[in-house]
């Protein structure tokens, strides 16, 4: 394979987790809730992926605990802040230091005996890229071949997704709830209800991501397999300005990061390990910065209005 | 009949009191029945964690060993999230802290004769905690950018960058492929008073007593606390809000900065690997559960630290997986989040007549 090829790749491969995870974390914060449990969700993800498969070797298995589990974190989530309105910050935030430490926790337990007890280091059934073995190779081309079916199924997503926010009436109603709460509740619209349904569901895509990662893209389990991937993900909802259409470039851009490094670390550069592997932290920051920067300077705003309070109607 | 949650007049004092240690039980509850799906006894388990942190002075040594830095990020952390300024740098702060230190103590034996070795190396780290947090504070006042991310990434640099001095050009050359740095000479050593434990314990609870004082007692205090309840508010009366924020995001930077600075000259002696092992996010923990007051701070940082040192214990005695103490201190701020609804809210029932009328169209 050649260098073009392999960074193109491995650049897609890695965009996948970015991009399903980024579009559950649109859907939520469009709803006004902030939920910075993405890292632990996905690790949770990760991890329950993981070991279901490795014990049923059923992938489609593996996908639905990870949807389930994620699915109830963020229920947890939706539950402290709607209703009973804990800081959206701080509330994301014990998310993922459970999410953390638990993954951490059922990775030294949920093994078999043979392997202590653990589940760092063993091997189970992957999602295989579709196309057959000659196909990888064609130059360019065998890039956009050589991927699973997840990868596929996320490029439906995005159009999808896009769709539904700005062309259907729920994702109106979506849309109203995350801008304007208030007036959203006099439409006759449920803002509780909106809330917990679309972080349940961004929980959910949020896990799926997680689940990538174990079955597909770094096959297994090590404890913090996502490695900040969840902040990744927090930080390319602003990047793509709560726009499901352009989550794609960003999560494609930390996906050649990502890939970057990978392959100068393979080819045996002078820069020291440690510094190739800053590139995605110090990438975030700086794309963070021009973001923000930009939107200043052209008066957009991205952000959906309410994002990050509560809402009570009986505090007017 | 309908359950709803009216608005108290003043906040709740037995509330504010009750919640963290009702939130404890609560963890406690959730993490036996965690155990016993996994076929432990929690009875034995608790009180083996229990035993572990308290039950003899080496324990209880470690279990300060733990609470001091715990106290230090955990003020820092309260401070910067007083005036909702999220930081969750205090890992990366801590750690640029630990390699300044280092470097002081490693590099600058000539210029600073003696014990003040020592204090040069605490400076060194107070100074690069408060700059590793400037970054994110400037950002954040003059741009606006997002200091929860800014924060979280210089984390991973930070641990990074540690990482690369001790297996690179800091590390021993007569440490055997040891991952650490040369051990300083014993004028930067922290003096210690119980086993590991040093006499950094008194200057951090010195420093929740000072941080308290300055936060209810000066007028410094008194204008943050304007800023934290409302920025707009804060405007009207003429603070410098932009400034007052960096100057105490700074100063959380600094305090999780000593905190790394303790670490190297009070425990390792020299950098090395397991400088940066999950205080600065137990500090988001810690801050909470005071409900952001210096003076609760180091009695939570002493209960979480006995977690995480019966934890340990537990591994070594039941073998169970160490990550256990890990999980009960996630599980505590749940219920906290939960039960803090009540110090502002009180629950009433409503008789259902009147019921409203709108209905519901986002049926899915």
């Amino acid at each position: 394979m050649d260098f073009l090829t392999s960074v193109l790749t491995i650049t897609i491969r890695a965009g996948t987790s970015l991009t399903i995870a980024t579009i559950g974390e649109i859907l939520t914060e469009r709803s006004g809730i902030l939920n910075l449990g993405v890292e632990g969700i996905m690790l949770m993800g990760a991890l329950s992926a993981f070991a279901t498969v490795f014990y049923s070797h059923s992938i489609v298995l593996g996908f639905l605990v990870a949807v389930c589990i994620g699915g109830l974190l963020a229920l947890l989530h939706a539950f402290l802040t709607t209703t009973m309105r804990a800081n959206q910050v701080v509330s994301g935030l014990s998310i993922t230091l459970f999410g953390t430490g638990f993954s951490s926790f059922l990775g030294q337990r949920l093994g078999p005996a043979t392997n202590n007890f653990r589940l760092v280091g063993l091997r189970a059934e992957r999602i295989a890229p579709l196309a057959p073995d000659w196909a990888k190779n064609i130059p360019i081309l065998g890039a956009f071949l050589n991927q699973d079916i997840m990868t596929y199924a996320v490029y439906l997503l995005i159009p999808l997704a896009w769709f539904f926010l700005y062309k259907t009436r729920p994702g109106l109603w979506l849309r109203s709830v995350g801008e304007d709460p208030q007036t959203a509740d006099a439409m006759g619209i449920n803002v509780a209800k909106t809330r917990y349904f679309y972080t349940i569901i961004g929980g959910m895509l949020i896990a799926l991501g997680g689940a990538h990662l174990s079955l597909s893209y770094t096959p297994g389990w090590s404890e913090n397999i996502t490695g900040g991937r969840g902040w990744i993900v927090i930080a390319l909802v602003i990047f793509s300005m709560w726009n499901p259409a352009r989550a794609v470039w960003g999560a494609l851009l930390f996906g050649g990061i990502n890939a970057v490094q990978f392959r100068l670390q393979a080819s045996g550069t002078s820069i020291p390990a440690n510094f190739l592997n800053m590139l995605p932290y110090v990438g975030t920051i700086v794309v963070l910065v021009l973001m923000t920067w930009w939107e200043a300077l052209s008066k957009k705003v991205g952000a959906p209005a309410a994002l990050g309070t509560s809402y009570m109607r009986e505090d007017k | 009949m309908k359950l709803l949650f009216e608005k108290r007049k003043t906040t709740s004092v037995t509330a504010l009191i009750l919640v963290p240690f009702v939130s404890f039980l609560v963890s406690l509850v959730l993490t036996a029945l965690l155990l016993a799906i996994f076929g432990a006894n929690p009875f034995k388990t608790f009180g083996a964690m229990a035993v572990g942190a308290f039950g003899s002075s080496h324990g209880f040594a470690e279990t300060l060993v733990k609470a001091i830095p715990l106290m230090m990020t955990g003020l820092g952390v309260a401070i910067a999230f007083k005036l909702k300024f999220w930081n969750i740098g205090a890992e990366g702060q801590l750690t640029m802290g630990g390699v300044a230190a280092a470097g002081v103590a490693l590099f600058m034996e000539r210029f600073l004769p003696g014990r003040s070795l020592l204090v040069g190396a605490l400076l060194g780290g107070l100074l690069a905690g408060a700059l590793w947090a400037g970054v994110p504070a400037l950002l954040k006042t003059s741009l606006k950018v997002d200091e929860t991310l800014v924060t979280l990434m210089m984390n991973y640099i930070a641990i990074l960058y540690s990482e690369f001095l001790y297996y690179g050009p800091w590390r021993d050359p007569k440490g055997y492929g040891f991952p650490g740095s040369r051990m300083f000479s014993a004028d930067a050593w922290l003096p210690r008073i119980m086993g590991r434990a040093h006499i950094g314990i008194w200057i951090a609870l010195a420093l929740a007593i000072i941080l308290w004082v300055v936060l209810k007692r000066t007028r410094w205090g008194f204008e943050l606390q304007i800023i934290g309840a409302s920025q707009k508010a804060a405007r009207y009366q003429g603070i410098a809000v932009e400034r007052n924020i960096a100057l105490a995001v700074m100063l959380s930077g600094a305090l999780c900065g000593l905190a790394g600075a303790f670490e190297v000259t009070g425990i390792s002696h020299r950098l090395q690997q397991g400088l940066s092992i999950g205080y600065g996010y137990t500090a988001i923990i810690v801050a909470w559960m005071s409900q952001l007051n210096p003076l609760a701070v180091p009695f939570v940082a002493v209960a979480l630290a006995a977690l995480a040192v019966g934890g340990d214990q537990v591994q070594m005695v039941m073998g169970l997986p160490a990550a256990m103490g890990v999980v009960m201190q996630g599980l505590i701020l749940f219920p906290m989040l939960a039960g803090s609804l009540f110090t502002e809210y009180r629950l009433s029932v409503v008789r259902p007549e009147a019921k409203a009328v709108c209905p519901d169209p986002v049926e899915e």
